[in-house]
């Protein structure tokens, strides 16, 4: 396997061959260059962790908002403006004292799109989806997680059918801070279920 | 370590257009998302160590029934 990465104007065989796919999935009618373009541009400016990060928030500080989060995520999030799931459903598992939750797609890559954007290269490797499940505590650690040995870990394996989102617990110290504040905290790792919010010195100070 | 993997959801701008054109297609053929998802779990499952990228090219040519000649 080779690292060697060429950054320089040469294309890929991969980039070639989507060049070459799009021009012919143009030609047959099946998408227009026009439609790609959007989506690309939605994904990259619209659809990310941001919008998960304002629903935990919003749960944090909304005892009601919070139930409902945890009863239908999906119409949880519909209420927040946030919708376009393929069909499937969206589940928010909340972490405890007792259980942390983390989320991986074992098969494939199945994973929250409408809340969270769209995963990164190392939630889509083999050695993420494979040892997620085989040896939760060791990825944590090795993601700078260290839980105590009396928290459980559930890990919840994405489907046709359900797609999950980590309800962090709400850091200590947080008091002072209104939603959008708190919505800072929550970073993308703490909503897959790899690390968990943290107050920073800035903003603890 | 999974840590030293990229922490973005692309290392190409073609990752990002693959990745639209699939969702594209799947709408304008009026087919489920779960139509491709299929494909993709089986070019995966056909060969784990191949790019990420590259079993989502195998799973959309498959569903459009479109294969660019190789090059």
């Amino acid at each position: 396997m080779s690292e060697g990465h060429h950054h320089a104007r040469e294309k890929s065989p991969s980039e070639l061959r989507t060049m070459a796919l799009e021009a012919l999935l143009v030609e047959r009618g099946l998408i227009s260059t026009d439609a790609v373009d959007a989506v690309v541009e939605q994904f990259q400016n619209e659809i990310g962790p941001r919008r998960g990060a304002r629903m935990v928030a919003r749960a944090w500080v909304d005892p009601a908002y919070r139930e409902r989060l945890l009863a239908d995520g999906t119409a949880a999030a519909a209420e927040m403006g946030y919708g376009g799931a393929q069909g499937e459903r969206l589940v928010c598992v909340a972490n405890t004292p007792d259980t942390h939750n983390a989320i991986v797609c074992t098969l494939c890559s199945c994973y929250p799109w409408p809340v969270l954007g769209v995963p990164p290269v190392w939630y889509k490797s083999p050695p993420y989806r494979a040892r997620m499940v085989r040896e939760p505590r060791a990825v944590l650690r090795e993601f700078g997680l260290e839980l105590p040995e009396t928290t459980a870990i559930r890990i919840w394996d994405s489907s046709a059918e359900v797609r999950y989102i980590v309800l962090p617990m709400r850091p200590d110290g947080t008091e002072h801070l209104d939603e959008e504040g708190l919505a800072d905290l929550v970073t993308r790792d703490c909503m897959i279920g790899v690390a968990v919010p943290g107050v920073t010195e800035g903003v603890a100070a | 370590m999974i840590t030293d993997l990229p922490d973005e959801a692309f290392t190409e701008p073609w990752q990002a257009r693959l990745f639209a054109m699939a969702q594209v297609a799947c709408s304008s053929m009026d087919r489920p998302w779960d139509a491709f998802r299929h494909r993709l779990k089986a070019a995966i499952a056909e060969q784990p160590d191949r790019p990420y990228y590259d079993s989502w090219m195998v799973a959309l040519e498959q569903l459009t029934g479109c294969s660019p000649p190789d090059g």
